[in-house]
């Protein structure tokens, strides 16, 4: 076992940090038609496809990756699990449910209104994922992913029931699976609302840290409790409805992301935040980038990719704990 | 100083707690002792208001502890529970400074930094204040609790059971740390023990509780006595007097 683990240098930022740029102009330059980067600012034809598709569809996936990868940091820290995030745990399904039934109340609904419902419905499901998880047995901490799967899985049962009686299984597909294909100016601004919700966590970093050492050690510091848990759950469901009703769900982000942070760096939220952002935002970019190579010119879905890439992480991580359990 | 005064405690039908009346003057460690399920420990939580108040009234300082501002209280009054556990992976010198929260909320200043080193030297942790928590022993981690502890530097000190899992020397190491910052710096100590010895080698006042009662209070001359012990343990055992404190003999 690794006893003390040097904290991450500044060259370490800095090599993160360009690989992070490498991989934002790659996915500027990586699509059907082709860009060449050294023309585009006397090509106004490539200036305009810049524009409105590729800078868009890039912000998209690096805003989508870093707000998913700190919403199942929040949640890991608030169900003290490590194994739970947005997709495994019912607030990706509510937030579903909800889009699906404010589509088929009030079709003629603003976006950010169907966001909005959606984000309430993502709230209410991850409230009762939380009252229930931490009445759970704590000597058995797989029954709190268990839960969340079996919970998420009763709840995207009643959505799909829902569609497939109005006939709008399509549409569920479209939320259930992430693709960035379909991002364009205009259609995915509301997105930047989830980069606020990352520096609402890192305002509350400490905090944040504080309450995965649990309700007594957290109250005796002088932390309100029933606060922070509300706060944490605000963001968590913000940033689900937002990737859910614009991009659709991209699973595993959050989860792996934010445990292998850990597994390097510890649990120090102040220190980690922004490793684990950035973490998530190169992961989701390299997805959505091989998912457009692979099967070039056609795509795969950034939601397929992922779910196969995190799918390994999920069960690498799995094992290796229950190796020095 | 610490009033309590007619608290009575439930869970669910069960009487945990029945109309307890006790002041803690400023000042001094007194150990609070007594069989399982005395109701020790939820008398130190319903001080440090980790659970709400059913009947009665809690104050330390004056501060009603069910209605003052919790990051108040967090300046005047630590506590630590018995059986903590860290699930995170933080190293031992970020858990001692997080007891610095409630002064600075989450600006360590150099003063801060100072106490912290000095709660970490305290208990011996200076060399593994890099390490993370979990790769700790038992004895280990529970010192780095009580630095945090420590270092959260308040009048009143409220610690459950905190010689579990420490050796003799360690054990002895924190009885005498309690007792100097008791004396140098007029800090209050109220402490759970099990080893009634250690009560009376270092406690000023020795509060005895059964079936959620009060049942003797006052000088360990006084509690350690084979009657008395009877009363509270259920069986009697010799108590010897070595150097002028009385120590009883319960393993025979």
């Amino acid at each position: 076992m690794i006893s003390a683990v040097s904290k991450p240098s500044l060259w370490t930022g800095l090599i993160a940090g360009l690989g992070l740029a490498v991989l934002f102009v790659l996915s500027l330059a990586v699509g059907v038609s082709p860009l060449p980067l050294n023309k585009v600012l006397s090509d106004p034809e490539a200036m305009q496809l810049l524009a409105v598709s590729r800078l868009p569809r890039t912000f998209a996936a690096v805003l989508c990756g870093a707000g998913l990868a700190i919403a199942g940091l929040i949640m890991q820290t608030l169900s003290r699990n490590r194994f739970v995030e947005p997709a495994t745990a019912g607030t990706a399904q509510s937030a579903e449910l909800g889009i699906l039934l404010v589509t088929l109340l009030f079709p003629a609904a603003a976006l950010w209104v169907k966001t909005l419902v959606a984000g309430g419905a993502a709230l209410v499901g991850t409230s009762v994922f939380l009252a229930t998880a931490h009445r759970l047995p704590p000597q058995q901490p797989f029954l709190v992913p268990l839960f969340g799967i079996v919970y998420g899985g009763v709840i995207g049962a009643v959505a799909t029931f829902a569609a497939w009686q109005a006939d709008l299984l399509q549409f569920l597909s479209v939320w259930t699976n992430g693709e960035f294909s379909g991002v364009l100016r205009g259609r995915y601004e509301l997105l930047w609302i989830a980069a606020l919700m990352v520096a609402v966590a890192w305002i509350v970093a400490d905090r944040l840290t504080i309450m995965a050492l649990g309700r007594e050690a957290s109250i005796g510091l002088g932390i309100d409790y029933a606060r922070m848990m509300q706060i944490g759950l605000v963001i968590v469901s913000v940033i689900t409805a937002l990737a859910v009703v614009i991009v659709g769900m991209i699973p595993f982000v959050g989860l792996a992301v934010p445990n292998i942070v850990s597994r390097l760096m510890g649990d120090n939220v102040r220190g980690t935040l922004g490793w684990v952002a950035a973490g998530g935002a190169g992961l989701v970019l390299a997805c959505d980038i091989a998912g457009r190579l692979l099967r070039y010119p056609y795509e795969i879905p950034v939601g397929t990719v992922m779910g196969v890439v995190g799918g390994a992480v999920f069960l690498w991580l799995l094992f290796r704990r229950g190796g020095h359990g | 100083m610490i009033r309590i005064e007619n608290v009575s405690f439930k869970h669910r039908a069960t009487p945990i707690l029945s109309d307890i009346s006790l002041d803690i003057p400023k000042g001094g460690v007194v150990a609070l002792i007594g069989p399982n399920g005395a109701g020790k420990s939820t008398l130190l939580s319903l001080v440090a208001r980790l659970q709400p108040l059913q009947a009665g009234v809690i104050s330390v300082d004056g501060l009603p502890v069910d209605t003052t501002p919790s990051r108040d209280l967090a300046k005047v009054l630590a506590i630590l529970r018995q059986d903590t556990t860290i699930a995170s992976r933080l190293r031992v010198r970020e858990l001692v400074g997080f007891g610095r929260f409630p002064h600075g909320r989450g600006r360590l200043t150099q003063e801060d930094d100072a106490i912290v080193d000095a709660a970490v030297a305290q208990f011996d942790l200076t060399d593994l204040s890099d390490r993370f928590i979990e790769t700790l022993s038992g004895g280990q981690r529970q010192r780095a609790l009580v630095a945090m502890a420590f270092a959260q530097d308040t009048d009143y000190l409220l610690l459950d059971e905190p010689l579990n899992n420490l050796d003799m020397y360690y054990a002895r190491a924190l009885m005498r740390s309690l007792r100097s910052v008791a004396d140098a710096n007029g800090k209050t100590v109220v402490i759970v023990l099990h080893d009634i010895n250690q009560a009376s080698a270092h406690a000023d006042r020795i509060v005895a509780m059964k079936s959620g009662r009060i049942i003797a209070d006052g000088t360990p001359g006084e509690i350690l006595t084979p009657d008395m012990l009877d009363t509270v343990f259920g069986f009697r055992m010799r108590v010897e007097t070595i150097e002028g404190k009385p120590f009883a003999l319960h393993q025979l």
